[in-house]
């Protein structure tokens, strides 16, 4: 679209002077230790070449010593609460235009393009508010058990932190995530494709430590409710096998306090299940026998299939991954060797296996899974690739370790149909276009 | 007579292995949180359930509804409910003299057909309760039962589905409930309400030379590319994968240094004293290891100095307030160094 490509080529980068035959090598087979020798040879032959080709090719950021390293440097607590580098403010949460129609009950994505390991900065994780967000004050928060429990309980957040707590990172993912996908590529990048998605340490009380507390009824006791505290004051129904597994009552998100869009002072965590049911400040749990129908249960968050039936209490995130780069609206600078990366997960587990094809789907490589693997976590996939310059189609597939397999969009839309918004898991593609372009396709 | 005391210490050295002395730890802390009384659990626990548990008493007909909703609700979801403007719309489409017999909208198969609220929705209770918590929109919580009740019964007397003169209350909603026009279109037989489900679609483990259709049958057309704004600038603008440049007036704009928006509001000479390293050694008042600002204003006062003292801030120097150095601060821009000068000629 532009010349953004030609003008990068002036100055190519060193991993550019690879040979064609070692660039198919490792297009085809990845890098291994002879590979990665001759990788190093390669790239220190560009080195001396550039170092040697003329005195022009001196850089001026070299030889000119920069402002910064003839100054003086800010002061401690210059920001006391410190925030990113002036040079990453591309880097930030964004709404997808025309998604709705008002910004209170709305999405802002996290940009998945742009971030590393499996830790997503709380001031970038995803927003989805229903009736907007508020800041709570912690002081008057409370929280209330009741129901089907012998003695129905309210808790002060000074209650809830001084209870034994416990850390666990895992994703949050929305059941609609990927929602605009299901018929036709409708979004450029994997900000808006993906990023309804995020990953953080989350800290607080187990729910089944307070569901002891309170005496829950566990002959008769088949669901939770939780309810929020905000003007929506939301609910969910919630299984009571997941809530006395691994749920947590968190006010801790990655060392600190949550962030009010996050639900500060209390959000329920519910490892695995989609996001609409970790409801944000959270001020009641009530224990039952029947599922509630909410209106997140039954006007939404229903998944509509091909007969007109609508699936209620669709809750697990099955297993999912996607390359975040390169990806939609991204530009390869230069061919040879490229890192591939991107995120798997998977709701009822950990990730066992994420595989890689360049050629949409034909043939498949396995990829690193960068560690920790932890269960209901975001795990971090690379692999590496020698890139030709032609036309590439890029997709991953995670493999969990119940043994299931993320499903290509073929497969997954002959069972759901298109319409059926929530629950979209399948296989993305990017293609990579000889200019160095990648746009957001799907594939027959 | 703190039995609890040893388990619980044990636990809690164990990292706090919930599953296994969960009841043990529950009873050491007994007192952490107390009882909730009877009102507190009146003004919360507000759910109504599909078989209507949690349901207060009261009523209201569509003809009391409707005054009430051209007030509260008609801006939103407009006077018939139709309205497709700021919500989804809650009572338009198709559902035929079948679909209330049968308890399935047909329509619900057609693409063609914007689903409304009560096209889907299965069970009454869950409008009822939605609308008593969370609206009117910009006034969550605060309708009247009776007034929940005038609401839910205009709001179905739009879709037809009971007469403007129908009183609903808690003795006929289930007569409601039995004629729901979709009460029968909800499934629970998936494998996404547990963590052990059984999936529906399982992808293939093919490896190499898998028969896949690689034909490209979407993609996003160039003239919608930039309806998400300027991909160039929605991703870092260096390193080995910068964006496309979409909008073609955004030319140039990745320049991280010359973009508009990143430049702020302009600071205020304190905070650009503080966010240039100046407080390091000038303080207002009082030797700190330079002059103080206040020195140093006494000095210049009513001299025009400004461009000395630019240089002076921009080049360092030694021996006009003594022997300590100050060194070149060369980072401090150009705005802010007039900023700074003119706040010191003050």
């Amino acid at each position: 679209m532009t010349d953004t490509y030609e003008r990068a080529q002036l100055r190519p980068a060193p991993e550019s002077f690879l040979d064609p035959k070692l660039s198919n090598e490792i297009a085809a087979d990845g890098v291994d230790e002879r590979r990665r020798g001759l990788l190093r040879g390669a790239l220190a032959t560009a080195v001396a070449g550039m170092s040697g080709a003329s005195v022009a090719a001196d850089d001026p950021d070299i030889v000119n010593v920069p402002a910064w390293s003839r100054s003086l440097g800010k002061s401690v607590a210059t920001n006391p609460y410190g925030l990113p580098s002036k040079y990453e403010a591309n880097i930030i949460r964004r709404q997808s235009p025309g998604l709705t129609q008002t910004d209170q009950a709305s999405v802002a994505f996290t940009p998945l393009q742009s971030m590393f390991g499996m830790i997503t900065p709380s001031g970038l994780h995803f927003e989805r508010h229903h009736q907007g967000w508020v800041d709570i004050d912690p002081r008057r928060h409370r929280f209330m058990i009741n129901g089907m429990v012998k003695t129905p309980l309210v808790f002060t957040m000074e209650d809830l932190m001084r209870l034994p707590s416990v850390s666990r990172i895992h994703f949050i993912e929305c059941g609609a995530n990927t929602a605009l996908e299901w018929g036709n590529s409708a979004v450029p990048t994997v900000q808006y494709t993906h990023g309804m998605l995020s990953g953080s340490e989350f800290t607080g009380v187990p729910l089944s430590l307070l569901l002891e507390r309170a005496g829950y009824d566990r002959k008769n006791a088949t669901v939770i409710l939780a309810e929020g505290a905000d003007g929506s004051s939301m609910t969910r129904t919630i299984n009571i096998e997941n809530a006395l597994d691994d749920v947590l009552v968190a006010y801790g998100q990655n060392g600190e306090m949550l962030r009010p869009e996050n639900g500060y002072p209390l959000r329920l965590v519910v490892p695995g299940v989609q996001g609409v049911s970790w409801v944000k400040w959270l001020r009641r749990i009530e224990v039952g026998d029947a599922p509630y129908a909410a209106k997140d249960e039954t006007s939404h968050y229903v998944d509509l299939m091909p007969d007109g039936m609508q699936r209620q209490y669709t809750a697990i995130q099955e297993a999912k991954s996607v390359i975040t780069s390169p990806s939609g609206g991204q530009k390869m600078l230069s061919r040879g060797y490229c890192c591939i990366t991107g995120l798997a997960w998977s709701g009822r587990g950990s990730v066992k296996k994420v595989e890689v094809s360049t050629d949409g789907g034909r043939n498949w490589r396995e990829a690193r899974l960068e560690g920790p693997v932890l269960p209901k976590a975001l795990t971090r996939f690379n692999i590496d690739w020698g890139w030709d310059g032609r036309e590439a189609l890029l997709q991953s597939r995670v493999t969990d370790s119940t043994g299931y397999t993320q499903p290509s969009r073929p497969a997954l839309t002959a069972v759901r149909g298109t319409r059926s918004i929530y629950h979209n898991n399948a296989i993305q593609t990017w293609r990579l276009n000889p200019s160095g372009e990648v746009e957001n396709v799907q594939l027959g | 007579m703190f039995s609890w005391v040893k388990p619980l210490s044990g636990v809690l050295l164990v990292s706090v292995s919930v599953s296994t002395a969960a009841s043990d730890l529950a009873e050491g802390i007994a007192d952490i949180g107390r009882p909730a009384t009877a009102a507190e659990i009146a003004a919360w626990d507000i759910d109504v359930r599909p078989d209507f548990k949690g349901l207060p008493a009261g009523s209201g007909t569509a003809e009391e509804g409707e005054e009430l909703w051209l007030e509260k609700c008609a801006f939103c979801h407009g006077d018939f409910g139709d309205s497709n403007e700021v919500f989804s719309p809650l009572v338009l489409g198709s559902v035929t003299e079948d679909d209330m017999e049968s308890g399935r909208v047909a329509a619900l198969t057609d693409p063609a057909v914007v689903r409304t609220t009560l096209m889907k929705v299965s069970t009454l209770s869950t409008i009822w309760d939605y609308i008593n918590r969370a609206m009117p929109w910009n006034a969550p919580k605060s309708l009247e039962t009776d007034e929940v009740y005038a609401l839910v019964a205009y709001l179905l007397s739009l879709g037809y589905v009971i007469e403007p003169n129908f009183e609903l209350s808690n003795e006929t909603i289930e007569d409601v409930q039995a004629i729901m026009p979709n009460r029968n279109g909800m499934t629970t037989d998936h494998g996404l309400w547990s963590v052990d489900g059984t999936p529906d679609v399982v992808g293939s483990d093919c490896v190499s030379n898998c028969a896949v259709d690689t034909t490209v049958t979407s993609s996003i057309p160039a003239y919608a590319m930039n309806a998400h704004g300027n991909l160039a600038d929605q991703v870092r603008d260096y390193g080995p994968f910068p964006g496309i440049v979409t909008d073609p007036d955004a030319e140039g704009s990745t320049d991280a240094e010359g973009s508009t928006d990143r430049v702020a509001a302009p600071a205020s000479p304190t905070d650009l004293l503080a966010s240039n390293g100046c407080s390091a050694c000038h303080q207002q008042q009082g030797r700190l290891i330079g002059p103080s600002f206040a020195e140093i204003r006494a000095r210049y006062a009513g001299q025009d100095q400004a461009r000395y003292l630019q240089q002076k801030i921009r080049q360092g120097g030694s021996g006009v307030w003594g022997s300590m150095a100050m060194p070149a601060m060369a980072q401090v821009d150009d705005a802010a160094l007039e900023i700074i000068v003119s706040w010191l000629s003050e």
